[in-house]
């Protein structure tokens, strides 16, 4: 395992130009949350809007490092417009990736760009950076709607 | 010269760790002895001979073995004692700084405390504490009422002392602060807050952590009343700390933990309790790690304080020279005299990255808050990255760290 395979191009391409990282204005029936990894200090805030359940916007801003901001931008471009059952899906191969589990076959059509973070499984250290968007999105969309936490 | 100086690469021997690869074969370089240092053959070694020939139960049984370990663990409170200037009685074996720490907090708020709590009391601390010395403070001006104060820090990482005057005032129960930043490398002047902090009545507490390791400690000349310290972070094993106090204080102190080994009567309804030490040592001590800690000061005086101090200094120095050369880099911290935490931010490259990059070399700093998130808050970043040097660390080591990162900067593309 070298730095290289960890940081893939498309990792630093997407911290270098996150997706969606301008939060939408607060429509109602808007769900946002605000997570912290209390390791390190790195956080998220990320706005979802869901129609009858359909993600119709995820926007988030953040602080952090290339492998959080990079992820949660990822599973922005990943999620939007899609349902929450499939999010919800989608999260939990992402989780299975980051566990070092087997994922399953079709994985990186399912994944897309979210397949390039394998390696930051081999680093337990970091495997909460690149799940914290993706947690907060399922934070988000099994809430209910207008509930803002903090 | 001799004597203020040391010969780090042949200490290095001493550290079975520091002769291991990491990360397919890098050499390692260890800059974070500021979260725990490496141990030496000779700790370890203390250890095992005190469970191969001395383990039992300290101060119970009337047996040889009882004997031995008893006289083992006193003598390492002897060796305690010695090492920081202080009465043998005065030295209380805990788990860590964190426990002596609660240990003080809870003692002075529980219903026998010396301190007759009154409303509008306060209980001051800085911005710059490790958690482990601002939570504990947190938790008990929830049980007294008191208000918590701080002493702000300046942009060059000082304590800002130009307001000390109202925020040490009468109504001021307990100072508590760090004598050296785990962060910034700054070194506090102790005697002076402590002598203003008792103009007025207040109990000074101490968290030594970031300086017994490093310098030569002196309970008497710092003018404080209770000092808190961890022996792993002095090259002894983990789980042994010390709190140590002024005789009088610890006296008028109502036990923390209780149970056996710190009573003097039971009845099934009460129960009278030792002096200190014992009174805040409930149950079967931590004997292998005091003997191990006391190992560790015998490595530490016979090196020598002062070229540990001295040694330490000549490399942040350097250190801190090569950084501020580097474009993109900024150091964190006064420029000097401080002890030996530097951290630093690198421009456009998150801590964690930096880290790793330096990881990938074999190179071992920590990056994030360094459990003192409110002095992040202060100079308005999430994380830094820090490096931390002790009496092993060499020359070489601060270039391989220079090395790093620039390699760090070429990697995420922010030098030419
Ligand atoms: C300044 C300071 N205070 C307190 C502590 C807490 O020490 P321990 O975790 O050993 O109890 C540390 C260690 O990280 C420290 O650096």
């Amino acid at each position: 395992m070298n730095l290289e395979k960890m940081y893939q191009e498309i990792i630093l391409d997407h911290y270098k130009h996150p997706q969606f990282k301008n939060l939408a204005p607060m429509v109602s029936g808007a769900v946002e949350v605000h997570h912290i990894n209390p390791t390190c200090g790195d956080e998220v805030t990320l706005r979802a809007q869901v129609v009858d359940g359909v993600i119709e916007s995820v926007t988030w801003d953040g602080l952090g490092c290339s492998i959080s901001q990079a992820s949660t931008s990822v599973m922005a471009g990943l999620t939007q417009g899609a349902t929450v059952k499939s999010a919800l899906d989608l999260t939990a191969q992402f989780l299975l990736l980051m566990q070092g589990k087997g994922v399953s076959t079709d994985a990186d059509e399912i994944l897309e760009d979210g397949i390039a973070f394998a390696g930051v499984a081999q680093y337990p250290a970091r495997v909460k950076c690149a799940l914290l968007g993706w947690m907060a999105l399922k934070d988000a969309i099994t809430r209910e709607p207008g509930e803002i936490n903090e | 010269m001799s004597a203020s100086t040391l010969n780090a690469e042949i200490l290095k021997k001493d550290f079975p760790l520091l002769g291991r690869t990491v990360r397919g074969g890098k050499k390692l370089v260890y800059l974070d002895s500021g979260a725990t240092s490496q141990k030496p053959t000779m700790v370890l070694d203390a250890e095992r001979n005190f469970y191969e020939y001395h383990n039992a139960a300290a101060h119970r049984g009337a047996h040889q073995l009882a004997e031995e370990a008893t006289e083992a663990f006193e003598g390492a409170r002897e060796v305690v004692a010695h090492f920081i200037g202080a009465h043998t009685r005065e030295v209380i074996f805990t788990k860590s700084a964190t426990e002596s720490l609660n240990l003080v907090a809870y003692s002075l708020s529980a219903a026998e405390s010396p301190i007759q709590w009154r409303p509008g009391d306060e209980v001051l601390v800085t911005e710059m504490e490790h958690h482990a010395n601002l939570i504990p403070w947190q938790e008990m001006a929830k049980r007294t009422g008191a208000r918590l104060r701080f002493i702000p820090v300046t942009d060059d990482g000082q304590l800002d002392l130009t307001q000390i005057d109202t925020l040490i005032n009468e109504k001021t129960r307990i100072l508590s602060f760090t004598h050296a930043s785990n962060v910034l490398g700054t070194v506090n002047p102790v005697r002076r807050l402590a002598d203003l902090a008792h103009a007025v009545g207040a109990i000074v507490v101490l968290d030594a952590c970031q300086s017994v390791p490093h310098e030569s400690v002196d309970v008497t000349a710092l003018g404080i009343d209770l000092m808190a310290f961890s022996g792993h972070k002095m090259l002894g094993p983990t789980g042994v700390g010390v709190l140590w106090g002024r005789f009088e204080i610890l006296e008028s102190m109502p036990p923390f933990l209780t149970g056996g080994s710190m009573i003097e009567v039971v009845t099934l309804e009460s129960a009278t309790y030792s002096l200190p030490p014992k009174r805040f040592e409930a149950g079967v001590p931590n004997m292998a790690q005091a003997v191990g800690l006391a190992a560790a000061i015998g490595y530490l005086q016979e090196v020598g304080m002062h070229a540990i101090a001295h040694h330490e200094e000549d490399l942040v120095t350097s250190a801190i020279a090569q950084l501020e050369t580097m474009p993109g880099v900024k150091v964190l911290g006064p420029a000097g005299p401080r002890g030996g935490a530097l951290s630093f931010l690198v421009d456009d490259i998150h801590p964690h990255d930096v880290g790793q990059v330096l990881d990938d070399d074999g190179i071992a700093v920590r990056v994030g808050h360094h459990c003192a998130w409110p002095l992040m808050r202060r100079f308005g970043v999430a994380a830094t990255t820090r490096a931390t040097f002790y009496l092993y660390n060499t020359h070489e080591d601060v270039s391989s760290l220079v090395s790093g990162i620039r390699r760090a900067q070429q990697f995420f593309g922010t030098t030419s």
